[in-house]
């Protein structure tokens, strides 16, 4: 990006999170005022605006940098959840590559062989339906039962919800190339490999990526559950549990810790998107036309 | 030894179903090598068809395709020829080097060898300026300029063009085919051309088969005697207009049958 693109970048970035934070204040001064109802009716307010149920934007940020606990010698809340944090994330991070290698044999398979993608897709459809909550335990109790370390049935969960939007994406971005492109491929005798690699290949990564970002957050999410049931004693589901738990004391910590792993989520499809910019020239990305981009388009140069 | 025989090929699509359509039938062609062939005909008539059936891109019902003596398959095994499309379809990912060395690729020709006869290929289509350029950056006539360098470059020595200047404005595609005709003579390749104008099949032939709508039938072939090499002159000359009266004519001859 050019440099003045990028400072207009932040500028708006830094514009709608003060405009956030504008909303939330607002939205409990108008309630503070009215008495729980929006103004000049008597409707009552969808969510209560005092500080038990809506901590001030100030009061969450600074709980982030006091203790997290009334024990002696307790970290920074901030420093507590981000070490929480960085345990989640790993699970995660492990989930999405995974998830992703299987999500993209998936859709090989499937571009391959149509009596794969034909028997196999029901299955991979079902699979999403059934709701993670309830798969979280069963595989922690496998897991415990193997004696594997408590982060792998974590990172299996993570995988779970990370592959499908990959194998979706690669089947279609895999499919993408025009009829022509395939005929060329098949003029030159090229093997099944060479017609994946040189041409499918390519051509499904501008579909690949937006997938990946799904992936990226339905990893973290998938972390996050998979820690609830889990008993575990690190991780972002653990602390989110036990703030949860002393909602009526300390509301703020709660939703300091919802801000953290949001962040998770965020930093995760940054680093995402650098890959994506990396692997694809801004050209290349998928914009409202998707249709196989090999056809020609005329650029700036009118030769 | 022919560049290309057909001899008495069917092309049925769905055969044996209600949905099957009869595109070609009885087709009987002998084309000798260093010819320049235009299939010209109605939409539909099945001239596409015939090219993918020499290209081995689609089997014959009946009948037999031969290639340089070879099966229309094993002349595709042995890359004995190259194609060119109505739409370039060049790999929008690669630079036009790049693309022009992505048969040489597949072949498995060493980095400097295809480097080298991709900038030799780029050179003959006279754009080897462009080869750092991604191809969104060229105009449709460059780009199709390209495309023809990429189905050259691993000289073979036969080529397949469906229309290729289809998509061009009358002045490029003009240009386009005193390009096409130098490169003609200059790799000595025989080419099967398939094409909508009739003015295109008699400027660039050396014979023009005329087709019958479908199922598609050889009505006639036209034996193009202008002299070589065609200048842009050509199509000013009496003779010129003979034939392209005579290919009119067998083509509305067929249509009122």
């Amino acid at each position: 990006m050019s440099r003045r693109h990028r400072s207009r970048a932040v500028g708006s970035f830094i514009l709608i999170v003060l405009g956030m934070v504008a909303l939330w204040e607002g939205y409990k001064w108008m309630g503070q005022t009215t008495g729980g109802t929006w103004p000049l009716t008597d409707i009552e307010l969808p969510v209560r605006t005092n500080d038990r149920a809506m901590p001030h934007v100030w009061d969450i940020v600074s709980a982030l940098f006091r203790p997290a606990t009334r024990a002696a010698g307790a970290d920074l809340l901030v420093v507590l959840l981000l070490r929480a944090a960085f345990f989640t994330w790993r699970s995660a991070v492990i989930g999405f590559a995974a998830g992703s290698l299987v999500g993209f044999g998936l859709g090989v398979l499937f571009v391959r062989s149509s009596l794969a993608e034909r028997g196999l897709m029901p299955y991979v459809v079902a699979s999403q339906t059934v709701p993670v909550i309830a798969i979280a335990p069963i595989l922690v109790v496998w897991g415990g039962r193997l004696e594997l370390p408590n982060w792998v049935p974590v990172a299996a969960i993570s995988a779970y919800l990370a592959f499908f939007p990959v194998a979706i994406n690669t089947l279609r971005g895999l499919r993408s190339p025009a009829a022509t492109a395939s005929e060329l491929m098949r003029s030159y005798a090229a093997s099944q490999n060479q017609v994946l690699w040189k041409l499918q290949v390519p051509a499904a990564l501008p579909f690949l990526f937006p997938a990946l970002k799904i992936a990226a957050t339905t990893s973290v999410i998938g972390a996050i559950v998979g820690e609830l049931p889990a008993g575990m004693s690190e991780g972002l589901g653990r602390a989110l549990l036990s703030f949860a738990s002393s909602f009526s004391s300390s509301p703020e910590k709660l939703f300091a810790s919802v801000l953290i792993a949001a962040l998770v989520g965020v930093f995760f499809v940054a680093l995402v998107a650098i890959a994506e910019r990396i692997a694809i020239p801004p050209t290349r990305r998928l914009k409202e036309d998707t249709t196989m981009n090999v056809t020609p388009r005329l650029g700036n140069t009118g030769a | 030894m022919n560049a290309l025989e057909l001899q008495n090929v069917d092309m049925v699509f769905n055969p044996g179903g209600e949905n099957a359509v009869a595109a070609l039938r009885g087709i009987d062609l002998s084309v000798e090598p260093g010819e320049f062939i235009s299939l010209i005909g109605p939409s539909g008539c099945g001239k596409s068809t015939m090219l993918r059936l020499v290209g081995d891109l689609l089997a014959p019902t009946a009948g037999s395709v031969t290639v340089n003596g070879k099966s229309a398959p094993q002349a595709r095994l042995d890359r004995d020829y190259g194609m060119v499309f109505q739409n370039a379809t060049l790999l929008e990912w690669r630079r036009i080097l790049a693309n022009v060395e992505l048969p040489l690729e597949i072949m498995d020709v060493s980095k400097s060898e295809r480097i080298q006869t991709a900038r030799d290929m780029l050179e003959l289509v006279q754009l080897d300026q462009f080869e750092d350029h991604y191809p969104w950056q060229l105009s449709g006539g460059m780009q199709q300029r390209v495309a023809i360098a990429r189905a050259l470059a691993f000289r073979p020595s036969l080529l397949l063009m469906d229309e290729p200047f289809g998509a061009l404005d009358e002045m490029t595609r003009e240009r386009m085919q005193m390009e096409l005709l130098r490169i003609w003579q200059e790799t000595e390749t025989t080419v099967v051309f398939v094409t909508h104008s009739i003015p295109e099949a008699v400027f660039l032939s050396t014979r023009v088969v005329v087709m019958s709508p479908r199922p598609g039938q050889i009505t006639k072939i036209v034996d193009i005697d202008l002299p070589q090499p065609r200048v842009f002159e050509t199509r000013e000359d009496q003779r010129f207009f003979a034939l392209l009266t005579r290919v009119r004519e067998s083509l509305r001859a067929v249509e009122e049958e």
